[in-house]
């Protein structure tokens, strides 16, 4: 029973990550119709960028903010000069461009910073946290990378519902010819919509990457399993992601626990095809009207 | 409701053969063509001749490169039908070379199997797995297909890890050929790889010329044009899409073993995520659809990153940055071609020639006003 508790806990907390990039794809696909398979090579790259300011000044809330907003501009860099040119085109071009993003930055960082594993610090302490005697198999970083991953969610559903710009930015997804006969500046927002994702990766790089090492690669197997939680949820649906994320870290902290570290990846698959044969569009989207 | 950008436009891949052959034909110049099936052969026949004498001139290192290859270009040729024809996309296709290669290299240490049998049974597994996978995916669409098989790609290599007394975990499984005895004791290693992965190769090829000029893929053209269309004209869409996922896992799998036979082992890290977005990357680089263009491809990733790293090393970079250097211009690559040539190394050429023979260039770009 404790060792249930133990795995539930770290699954939720595994699973904020991959809710955190799950949400960051589903804000780039509602807006562009692009799936950015290159989020997680960008959060690797705002990571180090972040390990290069706490290495050089010492301040990891330094380095922190410094990593956000470079996920911000390095997000509504990579819209303007590589995206909007295949928005109109056929969306295998789209995956090819960003597949095309992820091997090339990881190949630089791989130029920039070498290929060597290098160690990232931690928000706060990552020595376990216990009540009485009982172990509770987390630590206070993973409560701060609950607290982080839900308010940052919290404030993007608060600027999407509550202000102008959010508005602006739904209409942009929902339709961007209306939008844009109606004054909408649609280029803005969807460079808009890629900064904001670009900051939600870069906050999922600097929470995962403690417990990983990072290297060029590091964050390859964490943007699967993001992807996947965004499959899960459907692609279209920003509580889908989060929901989408906590149920694949529940599912594979139990698949970890009781049956060993290497069929993690396994049971990703299965929950997969799983969900998707059931419903081929993800839990928490509409079943998809076909245009002929 | 949103911009979808519009299905009905064809991908890359054809848009540039196929308003040349329809020239052809308008011109009123009916052409009496041998057989297809007689022209595909002689083809490969004048290969097979060309490859024999050249690996014969080749170093031992560029007969394993030519062996390389070979095994690429018939997982390759695999993927490009799969996305190019029927209009379905695969990142996961390194999935399926691992059972081919796993399947092969456990025939020839457990069975000693003959080499070539060895090749058409790691082929029938991968064509079973795929034909799996195809039916458990046959209503996913787009994204969701592309991340069901991105997932499989991640998710089939950690099982040779979870069951290391099986497939030798990390270490792997060996695959040691040897040259047959006919050839004589002389006879090189490298070039009989290089002989039996380019006759292989060549199979593959000229059969999946047929199948593309078959019926079968004049189907998968309608259902990768217009889906509902095709179904509307009677096709059975899941039917036509679980074939091309098999199809293409048979010749991931059968480049998976030619794979296992150059590099002389099986292991799990060689069908890492990142040997199946290579695969995409050759497929999309050459040119999607054709098989001329999976050749080309696969030559990119063979030949280019020694070179790339060649090069770096001479310029002064270390042996840890200038390994990435290859990596940083496979990524600018694909961009660029993606922005500016979208039909790949196959269309550019196809372009050059219709350019040669100054012909009016209609169509080429897909200028449609949307």
């Amino acid at each position: 029973m404790v060792e249930f508790l133990e795995f539930t806990l770290e699954g939720l907390s595994a699973g904020m990550i991959y809710a955190a990039i799950a949400l960051s794809l589903v804000l780039i696909w509602r807006g562009t119709r692009v799936l950015n398979y290159a989020q997680g090579a960008l959060a690797m790259f705002t990571s180090y960028i972040a390990l290069e300011v706490i290495d050089r000044t010492g301040s990891y809330w330094l380095g922190f903010v410094v990593a956000i907003a470079a996920g911000l501009v390095i997000g509504a860099v990579v819209e303007r000069t590589v995206i909007r040119p295949v928005a109109n085109k056929p969306p295998l071009n789209a995956v090819i461009v960003t597949i095309g993003l992820l091997i090339g930055v990881e190949g630089l960082a791989g130029v920039l910073f070498t290929s060597n594993n290098r160690s990232f610090p931690p928000a706060f302490s990552i020595t376990g946290l216990s009540i009485g005697s009982v172990a509770l198999g987390i630590t206070r970083n993973d409560i701060f990378t609950a607290v982080a991953v839900l308010a940052a969610a919290g404030l993007i559903a608060v600027v999407f519902q509550y202000t102008s710009v959010g508005l602006r930015l739904r209409a942009t997804a929902f339709n961007a010819r209306v939008a844009r006969l109606l004054g909408v500046r649609v280029g803005r927002m969807l460079t808009l919509g890629w900064a904001l994702a670009g900051l939600l990766g870069a906050l999922a790089g600097m929470l995962v990457t403690p417990s990983t090492f990072l290297n060029p690669n590091s964050m390859d197997g964490i943007f699967v399993l993001g992807f996947t939680a965004a499959v899960i949820g459907g692609l279209e649906s920003p509580v889908g992601a989060v929901a989408g994320g906590l149920i694949l870290g529940v599912v594979l902290s139990y698949a970890a626990g009781y049956l060993g570290g290497e069929v993690v990846n396994l049971f990703g698959l299965a929950a997969l095809m799983l969900v998707l044969m059931l419903r081929p569009s993800g839990l928490f989207s509409a079943a998809p009207a076909r245009r002929v | 409701m949103a911009t979808t950008p519009a299905p009905e436009r064809p991908p890359a891949g054809d848009t540039v053969s196929l308003p040349l052959r329809a020239a052809g034909s308008a011109e009123g110049r009916p052409r009496r063509r041998p057989p297809t099936l007689v022209r595909h052969l002689g083809v490969a026949v004048l290969f097979a001749v060309l490859l024999m004498l050249a690996s014969a001139k080749l170093s031992a290192y560029r007969d394993y490169q030519l062996a390389e290859l070979a095994a690429f270009v018939v997982a390759v040729a695999g993927l490009t039908v799969l996305i190019g024809l029927s209009g379905q996309i695969s990142i996961g296709n390194g999935a399926f070379m691992a059972v081919g290669g796993y399947t092969g290299a456990l025939l020839f240490l457990h069975l000693q199997w003959p080499l070539v049998a060895i090749v058409l049974a790691a082929t029938a597994a991968a064509a079973v797995s795929g034909a799996v996978f195809g039916f458990a995916a046959a209503r996913l669409r787009g994204p969701y297909l592309a991340g069901a098989t991105l997932m499989l790609a991640v998710a089939l290599p950690s099982l040779a890890t979870r069951f290391q007394s099986v497939f030798g975990g990390d270490q792997g499984l060996g695959f040691y050929v040897n040259v047959p005895g006919f050839l004589g004791v002389n006879f090189s290693l490298s070039e009989w790889q290089a002989w039996f992965n380019c006759g292989i190769a060549l199979i593959a090829l000229v059969l999946l010329a047929n199948l593309i000029r078959s019926r079968v893929g004049r189907n998968w053209r309608a259902l990768r044009d217009d889906e509902v269309a095709a179904s509307l004209s009677g096709l059975n869409v899941a039917r036509l899409q679980v074939v091309a996922f098999v199809v293409s896992a048979a010749c991931a799998g059968a480049g998976g073993v030619l794979l296992a036979v150059v590099d002389g082992t099986v292991s799990a890290s060689v069908f890492a995520l990142g040997l199946s977005i290579q695969l995409l990357t050759a497929a999309v680089l050459g040119g999607l659809g054709t098989l001329t263009g999976a050749v080309w491809g696969s030559a990119l990733l063979v030949l280019v990153p020694t070179y790339l790293e060649n090069v770096a090393q001479s310029h002064g970079m270390t042996q840890g940055t200038s390994s990435s250097v290859p990596i940083v211009a496979y990524g600018v690559v694909l961009i660029a071609v993606m922005l500016l040539f979208p039909s790949g190394i196959q269309g550019g050429l196809l372009r050059l020639i219709a350019l040669g023979r100054r012909r009016p260039a209609r169509n080429q770009q897909e200028k449609g006003s949307s």
